[in-house]
């Protein structure tokens, strides 16, 4: 319990300096007043908005203040769109959501399998193969992967859709593209794209763990015992691969997020990472921080949940030694 | 520990053929784009020298080719070859520009966080934890960003180069601070550091000149991983639009220009520089995979 209030702690500081840079970026890049009215706006009006927005108080005072409106959800108007920016967010978030999800249980279905398979089979041809293949997995930039899907699927066969996002139903409350066919087919490219470099990377770290813990004494004296391989490699040496795993999971999900930016522009896909990008060519700082902070929020949510995670599976954290 | 290079040095090297082959393929491109206005057959970014006739021109080997173009033409008539290896020089250059202030940053944060410890030791990793929290890529994005948002759009594009090394680099120097922090505490506490103490060396020198060195093996691998990701963050940058300019194109910014033509049927634009990119990063992947593997006799 210690150490996860430890970490709730710890997690609390890491968030209020990542709002801390939010902030500063928020206040200091571009002048908020200029961006607001246009260069004919007289000086005494300029002044009266600069002290009505709150700018000419105390530093620290306009930090707090962003603080406690950010965690009321006001991040401010973008100035791009002249709309709230944390309703832009909520608009855009489900789509982002929706692929992160999708290539993450991919990549997690075909990775931990992999993994073990050639953690065990480590000089087999198929391991062998499979191996070489994630060496171009960790390696291809995932947009000229995109491209060349497109190339092959949408220009070449002409099967898939090349981009946007196919129909969207509410299925059970949720509204997502992943319940029609037409859906499906426009989030199966990005999908792999998103999947693939998290496989290569999850893939070799398993196969890294298995290796190491499989030389072993207590799995030399397990198979001494006579125990049957699927036992040994299943409950005995998987179990202890799984801690680093869930970490590099953990870091994983919000490298999804960012990499996310990148298959939503190949595929034009409507989530926030073309928000970001859109916010970055307009120079849209409150919509750039606020993004910021968002990241921020997923990274040290799903930190915490790694930690929870950690105390379930490793009794030598449950029993107080930290 | 750039000790002096085993014995089995080369024994283990020619056992590889795939390393030498790689090692072989990234001397070439440094070479080859190094001395890009050598070996180019065009000046594929002088007007002068273009001609909007040449335009589309497909490779070589395919019908309707102009022997002069070998791996065709775009739809300005640059020469798609040459234009590779004027961007592979800008990607390269990015690349070990931007590594090499990762590694100057984060050697200087690790050796003073290991090496004292306490207070500099909690400040400094704490920083180096929240940026960890974010995906490099992202820093570097929001840093461009943010940049791009505070000067004059003329100084950003003309600074471009400069400003994505500092970019990359500033996103990369976690990792190496980290590594070099654990060797520097390690090391600390060996004996030939405590003999330096007891003849009255100064600090600085004890770290400069005795720690370092002993140090040095993890960052060179770590330094070769870094140059594959900042050449592929880089080319992503430029895909995105943040990078190089287009009167400049990097290669990913080739591939960018060259993707916008994929629906007419136009692949070599994009498939050959695509090509070139990928083997480049999985040349420095495969060197570094040795590399570490060499130095880490646990694995043999």
């Amino acid at each position: 319990m210690y150490f996860l209030l430890a970490r709730l702690l710890q997690a609390t500081v890491v968030m209020l300096c990542v709002a801390l840079v939010g902030f500063l970026v928020f206040q200091f890049v571009g002048d908020p007043v200029l961006s607001l009215v246009g260069q004919e706006t007289s000086v005494e009006d300029r002044e009266a908005l600069r002290e009505s927005l709150g700018l000419n108080d105390p530093i620290l005072v306009q930090y707090a203040r962003y603080v406690v409106n950010a965690l009321q959800g006001d991040f401010g108007i973008s100035y791009s769109f002249n709309r709230d920016v944390s309703e832009m967010i909520a608009d855009r978030l489900p789509a982002t959501i929706e692929l992160v999800m999708l290539s993450g249980v991919l990549s997690l279905i075909l990775a931990i399998p992999a993994g073990i398979y050639t953690g065990i089979r480590r000089k087999g041809g198929v391991a062998q193969t499979i191996m070489a293949l994630s060496v171009i997995g960790v390696s291809i930039p995932s947009f000229l992967l995109g491209i060349l899907l497109i190339l092959v699927f949408s220009v070449w066969l002409n099967w898939l859709p090349s981009f946007g996002r196919g129909d969207v139903v509410t299925v059970l409350g949720v509204r997502s593209s992943l319940f029609t066919w037409d859906g499906l087919s426009h989030a199966l490219m990005p999908a792999a794209v998103l999947c693939l470099f998290q496989l290569g990377v999850i893939l070799r770290l398993i196969r890294a763990e298995m290796l190491e813990v499989l030389r072993t004494d207590y799995i030399r004296f397990a198979w001494a015992r006579g125990l049957p391989g699927q036992r040994i490699y299943f409950r005995h040496a998987l179990k202890n691969t799984l801690v680093p795993v869930v970490t590099a999971i953990g870091l994983q999900l919000s490298s999804l997020f960012a990499f996310s930016i990148i298959t939503e522009r190949v595929f034009q896909w409507p989530g926030m990472g073309s928000l970001l990008l859109h916010a970055i060519g307009q120079s849209d700082i409150p919509l750039l921080a606020a993004y910021l902070i968002f990241v921020g929020l997923v990274f040290t949510i799903s930190n915490l949940v790694v930690d929870a995670v950690y105390v379930l599976i490793d009794p030598r954290i449950r029993h107080g030694a930290h | 520990m750039l000790e002096r290079i085993r014995s089995d040095f080369w024994y283990e090297l020619l056992n590889s053929p795939v390393t030498i082959i790689s090692a072989v393929i990234i001397v070439l491109m440094i070479i080859g784009c190094t001395f890009a206005p050598v070996f180019a057959p065009h000046t594929p970014f002088d007007p002068a020298t273009i001609s909007i006739m040449d335009n589309n021109m497909p490779p070589a080997w395919q019908d309707g080719a102009d022997p002069r173009f070998l791996l065709g033409t775009d739809l300005q008539g640059r020469d798609v070859l040459s234009a590779m290896l004027y961007g592979g020089r800008i990607s390269l250059l990015v690349g070990i520009g931007a590594v090499a202030l990762s590694v100057v940053i984060g050697m200087t944060v690790g050796l003073l966080a290991g090496y004292f410890g306490g207070m500099t030791d909690a400040v400094l990793m704490r920083v180096a934890e929240i940026q960890f929290a974010f995906p490099p890529i992202l820093i570097a994005l929001l840093f461009n960003g943010i940049l791009k948002a505070s000067l004059p759009a003329d100084v950003f594009a003309q600074a471009a180069v400069p400003i994505m090394i500092l970019a990359i680099g500033l996103a990369g120097w976690v990792q190496f601070a980290r590594i070099v922090r654990a060797s520097a505490m390690v090391q600390r506490g060996q004996d030939y550091v405590t003999a330096c103490h007891a003849i009255g060396l100064p600090t600085a020198t004890i770290i400069l000149r005795h720690i370092t060195p002993n140090i040095l093996g993890p960052v060179l691998v770590l330094a070769m991983l870094q140059i594959a990701v900042a050449i592929v963050t880089e080319a992503t940058l430029s895909f995105l639009g943040l990078g190089t300019p287009l009167t400049e194109p990097s290669l990913g910014a080739l591939i960018q220009i060259g993707s916008q033509y994929l629906f007419s049927g136009i692949w070599w634009v994009v498939i050959f520089p695509g090509i070139m990119l990928l083997v480049m990063v999985v040349a420095f992947n495969l060197v570094a995979d040795w590399v570490r593997d060499y130095l880490n006799p646990r694995l043999r």
